[in-house]
């Protein structure tokens, strides 16, 4: 059977360069950073050494970057280091459930929370966040591009304000970083998250670009670790793989890029001819791997395994694919009711998707739609 | 391993009974609509050897997740033939048991499956004027009582699949 991966958001495969690279970090080169001695300071060459990859790459200082453990954590120690009771942060309507959960749990500390809404594209109006900023506003938190619908946020005018305004301004970047450039100086942006595991290394590594002067509280108090900000001993072989994971991107996003372009183009435009679809997010305003799709009276999760029955991997923010059985909040923040997110599609390309595998999705799908609209008891009332 | 046991699967990958019945002697309408699923149930009612009515035909239309549309297939091809007494009491852990591995948060779409063909049996009771019983009654009383619920807070939705069913 077919093994189509059409899921990189969701995480991608280690690329065989950045294998090769982080094997002895597993065992000759297994040092602790902290240790005096040639193996800790083996160790710690290496992390430093990946810290200035990954602070150029977005035109930071290295002193400006922090490794942690993921993206979440990453999230988790902005939100938390920096909302402290009795500030006020602002965060948009579509965050990522671990900024959107920060920030719930923050309201029970006594900390006030704004949700900014988006358009029925999923963009911010930097107007709202300019509105949105009160005096005892600390932080401003805006994903860069939506992991779920892949609109691009206007962060350059947003970070504007925030400067302005003397507010700290957050992004998530980690469906942006390594597919579009960076520059955190050019779109003022004071703090960074990215991820190791969406650019093709390994789990287990974040990075948080905290610009100079900018003191969050920690969120893991520990042995003085990256600067006193994050106890734990560095992962150095995920560390190192996020480094080299991030100088592949350097070399080969503009032409990966361009790629993509025009696979999303031929995957949008062949999903926009089964009978009762509709694209989901910006037309023009998003990251080039990740298409969202509804279908009408479809429902996704029953989409998402039949596809899986004929080997191809997707995803969905239809309720009945997530624990909480409520639909998608990003669907439901860009104007869309409930039965309209349920049948959401998500594909999301990556390095190693070929024209064939769009092709095929494209062969398989149309069936499918069909017959689960069969079984539905409204294929005689919607008619196409 | 995949998500869904080898039985969900089969009864996914080709439901049995799916369909209407013209004039159905009996039909069972439920949603659950907070996680989307709605069960429309038909049923034709017969008589066996010894006069005791059956379900002669059974058919049945779900829009809903991988587990809705199995278990609403599995269920009907565990009553049909069988007397009204009989599939009355087919319980949703039946319907679980069966499938051998049911993530813990789609339990709720077996219940679903079980309260659209006590509706439609209760729909039938009803409209011969039978006797029904204050179990079977509480029973009717709790599905009518989610429906309400999640009408109230989706109600623009429910209202939008009358009118499609109008139509």
């Amino acid at each position: 059977m077919k093994s189509i991966y059409l899921d990189y958001a969701a995480t991608t495969p280690l690329d065989k360069k950045v294998l090769k690279v982080i094997e002895p970090y597993f065992s000759r080169k297994f040092g602790n950073t902290m240790s005096l001695h040639l193996f800790g300071q083996e160790a710690k060459t290496a992390i430093e050494n990946s810290r200035k990859i990954v602070a150029s790459f977005i035109n930071a200082g290295a002193n400006e970057i922090i490794f942690t453990g993921s993206a979440t954590e990453s999230n988790n120690f902005v939100l938390k280091g920096l909302g402290l009771p009795g500030k006020h942060i602002v965060i948009s309507s579509i965050e990522h459930p671990c900024i959107d959960e920060s920030a719930r749990w923050l309201e029970k500390q006594g900390v006030k929370v704004t949700r900014l809404p988006v358009d029925k594209h999923g963009m911010i109006n930097p107007e709202d966040v300019k509105k949105a900023i009160r005096p005892e506003t600390i932080l401003v938190s805006v994903i860069h591009a939506s992991n779920e619908i892949g609109t691009i946020q206007p962060i350059a005018e947003i970070g504007k304000i925030c400067r302005e305004k003397h507010v700290y301004f957050h992004t998530d970047a980690v469906q942006s970083f390594g597919k579009i450039p960076i520059d955190v100086k050019k779109l003022n942006i004071d703090l960074l998250t990215a991820s190791s595991h969406k650019i093709y290394g390994p789990k287990g590594a974040g990075l948080l670009y905290i610009r100079e002067g900018i003191k969050p509280v920690p969120l893991l108090h520990g042995g003085g670790q990256e600067n006193g900000l994050r106890g734990s001993t560095v992962n150095v072989p995920a560390v190192v793989g996020f480094a080299k994971a991030v100088e592949i991107c350097k070399v080969g996003m503009a032409k990966e890029s361009k790629r993509f372009n025009k696979l999303r183009e031929k995957l949008v435009k062949g999903l926009l001819k089964i009978k009762g679809s509709h694209l989901n997010g910006s037309p023009k305003n998003s990251v080039p791997n990740i298409v969202n799709v509804r279908f009408d009276f479809v429902e996704g999760e029953s989409l998402i395994i039949q596809l899986d029955l004929h080997g191809i991997a997707c995803s969905t923010g239809s309720a009945c694919s997530s624990a909480s059985l409520e639909p998608s909040h990003v669907l439901m923040a860009t104007g869309l009711k409930p039965q309209e997110a349920h049948g959401s599609l998500r594909v999301s390309l990556g390095r190693f998707t070929k024209e064939t595998d769009i092709d095929y999705l494209l062969r398989i799908l149309p069936g499918i739609v069909e017959n689960l609209r069969k079984i539905s008891p409204f294929k005689n009332s919607y008619k196409f | 391993m995949a998500l869904y046991s080898k039985e969900v699967l089969k009864h996914f990958k080709s439901p049995q009974n799916v369909g209407k019945i013209k004039n159905p002697d009996a039909l069972g309408k439920v949603g659950n609509l907070t996680c989307g699923d709605v069960m429309y149930l038909y049923l034709k009612i017969g008589k066996n050897k010894s006069g005791k009515e059956i379900i002669k035909d059974i058919k049945f239309e779900t829009f809903g997740c991988t587990v809705a549309i199995a278990n609403t297939s599995l269920l009907t091809t565990m009553v049909k033939g069988k007397t009204l007494e009989t599939a009355l009491k087919v319980t949703k852990d039946d319907l679980v048991k069966k499938f051998k591995n049911v993530p813990l948060i789609k339990v709720h779409c077996s219940l679903l499956a079980i309260d659209a063909l006590s509706e439609a049996i209760y729909d039938y009771f009803k409209k011969k004027g039978r006797k029904i019983t204050s179990e079977f009654e509480a029973k009717h009383k709790r599905a009518e009582k989610v429906g309400r619920e999640l009408h109230h807070r989706h109600a623009d939705v429910v209202e939008l699949e009358e009118e499609l069913h109008k139509k």
